[in-house]
């Protein structure tokens, strides 16, 4: 399959690009990877870094050293629900690890690995500015705060009612 | 007639020297030469933007400058602060400096696998050199080190991860000698690692062979010259070719021995960076000895192992004990070997084969 | 009750929006500033405000605009700080999602003082649906005339734009931040050049906070002369502090820096005691980089005074007894809470987020995570104790940025107050697996030394 932005998504790459001075295009690489990672499956594979490099005009390598670099940018393919949960200090002092540790029985996986159907993929993330509604996690582009085992369970139904729909 | 440049003045450890506006610490103490030179990993002077990361070089500004002689709150990176007229500097003065050092060596030594058994770049290695100044004999490092699988960058340059330090001198190397770079920094924090990502090959162009020479340990080499011999096994020689890349200085060094070159490098100077980038026909295709001008051998410091079975600027050591004794003639009490039977000067031990045992020595004492 | 400036009007509905904020009285000191004031004069009320950043240096923030250099024919920037990433602080979060044109406004004024056109909002890339937020609030600014060409016909342009990251801390570092919007990897620069001189690309820039920026609205509505009579002495002003950990009630506060730390933890305005009638153990007041500090030290200074919620006042004994104001990351621990794996999850996040590029951290916080590990986990040695400490000694200050403090400084500050709560899981290393250590003596009061 080839990588390519569909017509409003390249709208969308030369609307960013123009909120930089000219000949700065490379300021719009974290959006566009952002972008690129929403588009083509959640994660970056090396052909669309490559891609992204070309819509930018900057050598391959930059692309790769600057997605290598940020934690949110997944460099393997990941599940369709992608738990992100946080194990810092605050997160910690309310039962994180009570939480982590109940997913993975929940979800029969470790840290890190993808449930076989494709769905879940769980990861544990440093403190990401919520820790006054610990412990929580990230699922997508939203928070789930004060999470309970409840909670996760009424998180992971959801997630597969929407998925079968 | 123009105006003469105001000139700087700066102390180091005690030492004055005068150096133009804008000269690092680093630089200024190399004006002074010595001791007072901060040791640098990173730092480079033929790489712009290079420096600041590996901080061996840290010293200690007790007087800011003349205007503002507050001192500054922390150690400093020498090779990027630059001078002001009246600033005093400790650098093997200051104890303060000489701890943080330490420290810094025994940062970067943790997670270095220590092969210099068996690694190519033993004997020129910048990093062996620092610990050997300014580290410790042990490690309290008790847990796995990071490792990285081998990996063949191009058909002439080996990369071997796991010995990095992560100066970033290739990476600037490649900014700013080639047309493309194709290998960078990848990943954070420790796991950072220099890579292509897609296992890329870096012959496209022709200076990456450089990376060779500035890399100050042994994670870049040259796949052509690898394991073939140990550095102080070879004599270097300098000599020179009409490059026809007009951006290589040809000016090089050749690792000989006998009529075999073994190896190509750039002539490095006494702090290990380069006098002139060569370009990679000079460094992987000319290894006759009649594609070069020889100009002779190559002047190598007497400290470094490579001096050894390299015979230039030799002193044959002075008779002391004649000297201390001023005349006197002192009494010998007792002759070893009249009562020893081995090591009899008679017999020269690099005759024998094998390691000397008592019956190579004559058991009779006195036989001539 | 306590006065408040920034969340005054927090709480009315639908103050997220354009029309609410303005009947608010919102955008009245964007009016005041740029139609009756030069930017010198708003600098110089930013000056008399006394305000310190907010961000967690506390560098007084009038002073760092007037460092910005002014070249001719060279453009200049504001770049809001909101990659708000230190464990305990969500106070940034709190201000974008419920008053972002509290921020705009702030972005305005602060522009034109700065003389900057073009202002970028780098936010932390896991605050996914803020962006959506702030754009939104942006483009409702520029259909009311307060951004875009010509702002309210005084001839003054800006534009705003949000730059999201994309998940690291070190990008909070401001040269770390300018490289991550420059499209590179968040390596912080070494300085000098500072970015006054030399920032976004290569132009003079300033960096600040997103409290600091909303706080430039107050100054302007009610004058630096009356700002610099909230709060004490240095302490001016207002601050949010972001309260997490054992507490009744997490969440956001808009404190005037006149209360005391104790007034803070039980009082019902703010977080409400410690649940299930639990005894408070230690606190780190400031975000995870500040020094955590037993119960006794935090109440009552070594001097035995009442210590209070201000700059000078956490800061007070220095590092050996006191701790700082830092970003406000008010983060409490009760006496069932283990300072030792506490420790280690804090030296787990400094090692996460090192960016690796000089030496002391790269390989000295991921050393202290193992060792911390080791002691945890019931294999630690009474020698590991002294080597985190010689571990931390030779990170703190020798590092480009000052991650190498603050990965540093938790850990000194762990072994320094609760050194006997180490020694306890090395000497009992099965019984530290099945319980913690417990409140010991870190509530009793101190003496207090004769004054001399």
């Amino acid at each position: 399959m080839a990588v390519q932005f569909s017509e409003e998504k390249l709208n969308k790459v030369k609307e960013i690009i123009a909120r930089y001075p000219a000949g700065k295009q490379k300021s719009a690489l974290i959006p566009v990877l952002h972008l690129a990672q929403e588009s083509f499956g959640g994660w970056l594979s090396a052909d669309t870094m490559d891609y992204v490099a070309g819509l930018l005009q900057i050598e391959p390598i930059e692309v790769y050293e600057v997605a290598t670099f940020y934690s949110m940018f997944n460099l393997q393919p990941v599940g369709k629900y992608l738990f992100e949960v946080c194990q810092t200090g605050p997160c910690m002092l309310n039962g994180s690890d009570d939480i982590i540790h109940y997913i993975k029985e929940k979800l029969g996986i470790k840290v890190g690995e993808t449930t076989p159907d494709g769905l879940f993929t769980l990861k544990t993330v440093e403190c990401l500015g919520a820790c006054g509604y610990a412990p929580m996690m990230q699922l997508g582009k939203f928070y789930k705060e004060h999470l309970t085992k409840e909670k996760v369970d009424q998180i992971i139904a959801d997630c597969r009612a929407q998925a079968n729909n | 007639m123009a105006e003469e440049k105001k000139l700087f003045k700066v102390k180091i450890d005690n030492i004055t020297v005068e150096v133009e506006p804008g000269t690092t610490i680093l630089n200024a103490a190399r004006n002074i030469g010595g001791e007072v030179v901060p040791p640098a990993m990173c730092y480079y002077s033929k790489l712009d933007g290079s420096g600041g990361k590996c901080r061996t070089c840290l010293v200690k500004v007790t007087k800011g400058s003349e205007a503002d002689p507050r001192p500054m709150p922390k150690l400093v990176a020498s090779c990027r602060t630059t001078v002001m007229d009246g600033m005093e500097v400790a650098n093997i003065t200051s104890p303060e400096v000489l701890e943080a050092r330490k420290g810094v060596v025994e940062f970067l030594l943790i997670n270095h696998p220590l092969d210099c058994p068996v690694c190519d770049q033993a004997g020129e290695c910048d990093l062996q050199d620092l610990s050997y100044e300014h580290g410790v004999s042990g490690t309290r490092y008790e847990f796995k080190r990071r490792t990285f699988e081998k990996e063949d960058i191009g058909e002439h340059i080996k990369l071997h991860m796991t010995r990095c330090i992560l100066c970033y001198r290739c990476v600037f190397t490649a900014d700013q000698l080639t047309e493309k770079r194709q290998h960078g920094i990848l990943k954070r924090g420790d796991a950072s690692e220099i890579s292509t990502y897609m296992r890329a090959s870096l012959d496209q162009t022709n200076f990456i062979g450089n990376v060779i020479d500035v890399c100050p340990v042994g994670a870049l080499t040259d796949r052509t010259a690898r394991f073939k011999n140990r550095v102080w096994f070879l004599k270097p020689v300098d000599a020179h070719r009409n490059c026809e890349d007009p951006k290589c200085c040809g000016k090089t060094v050749l690792w000989m021995r006998g009529d075999e070159i073994f190896r190509v490098t750039a002539r490095k100077d006494k702090y290990g960076e380069v006098e002139g980038f060569i370009c990679d026909t000079c460094r992987f295709e000319k290894k006759e000895v009649k594609d070069w001008v020889v100009e002779g051998p190559r002047k190598i410091a007497r400290h470094s192992v490579i001096s050894q079975g390299h015979y230039v600027g030799v002193h044959k050591p002075q008779e002391t004990v004649a000297r201390v004794m001023d005349g006197r003639q002192p009494k010998l009490l007792m002759d070893i070997h009249t009562v020893s039977e081995v090591n009899m000067p008679q017999v020269d031990l690099s005759q024998l084969e094998g390691p000397a045992h008592s019956t190579d020595f004559p058991t009779n004492k006195g036989v001539q | 009750m306590g006065r408040k400036l920034l969340l005054d009007k927090a709480h009315i509905e639908g103050i997220r929006y354009f029309d609410v904020y303005r009947k608010n009285g919102g955008y009245a000191a964007a009016e005041k500033a740029l139609k009756s004031m030069s930017p010198d004069q708003v600098t110089e009320e930013v000056k008399k405000s006394g305000m310190r950043g907010r961000g967690g240096a506390g560098f007084p923030t009038g002073m760092k605009w007037s460092f910005l250099a002014k070249p001719e024919g060279v453009p200049c920037y504001l770049v809001c700080n909101a990659d708000e990433s230190e464990p305990g602080t969500f106070k940034d979060r709190y201000l974008m999602e419920f008053l972002p044109h509290l921020l705009i406004e702030g972005l305005l004024i602060s522009s034109y003082a700065l003389g900057a056109n073009t202002t970028y909002i780098y936010i932390r890339g896991e605050y996914a649906w803020i962006p959506d937020i702030l754009e939104e609030a942006i483009a409702e600014a520029h259909k009311n005339g307060f951004l875009g060409k010509n702002i309210l016909g005084t001839g003054f342009d800006l534009e705003i734009y949000v730059q999201r990251g994309a998940g690291a801390y070190i990008c909070g570092e401001e040269t770390a931040l300018i490289e991550s919007l420059e499209g590179k990897r968040g390596t912080p620069r070494i300085k000098p050049p500072f970015p006054a001189v030399k920032g976004l690309y290569q132009c003079p820039t300033v960096v600040n906070n997103v409290e600091t920026l909303a706080a430039i609205v107050p100054i302007i509505n009610i004058g630096g002369d009356e700002y610099v009579k909230y709060g004490i002495g240095k302490s001016a002003g207002t601050k949010l502090i972001s309260a997490c950990g054992n507490i009744n009630k997490p969440g956001v506060y808009e404190i005037e820096m006149n209360i005391s730390v104790e007034e803070f933890i039980y009082s019902d305005e703010y977080c409400g005691g410690i649940p299930n009638g639990k005894r408070l153990k230690a606190c780190i007041p400031g975000g995870s980089s500040v020094p955590i500090v037993p119960a006794n030290l935090l109440l009552t200074t070594a001097k035995g005074e009442k210590r209070m919620m201000t700059y000078e006042s956490l800061n007070d004994g220095g590092f050996a007894t006191g701790t700082m104001m830092g970003s406000g990351g008010f983060i409490v621990l009760d006496e069932d809470q283990c300072v030792v794996r506490h420790t280690l999850s804090l030296a787990r996040f400094y090692h996460h987020e090192s960016c690796g590029q000089c030496s002391p951290c790269r390989e000295g916080t991921g050393w202290m995570e193992k060792v911390l590990k080791n002691i945890e986990h019931g294999k630690g040695k009474m020698s590991d104790i002294d080597l985190l400490w010689d571990i931390q000694r030779k990170i703190e200050g020798n590092t480009i940025c000052p991650l190498g403090d603050a990965a540093a400084w938790p850990v000194a500050a762990a072994i320094r107050h609760f050194r006997d709560e180490f020694e306890w899981h090395v000497l009992n290393p099965d019984e530290a697996q099945r319980r913690n250590f417990g409140l010991a003596h870190y509530a009793d009061p101190l003496p207090v030394a004769a004054a001399v």
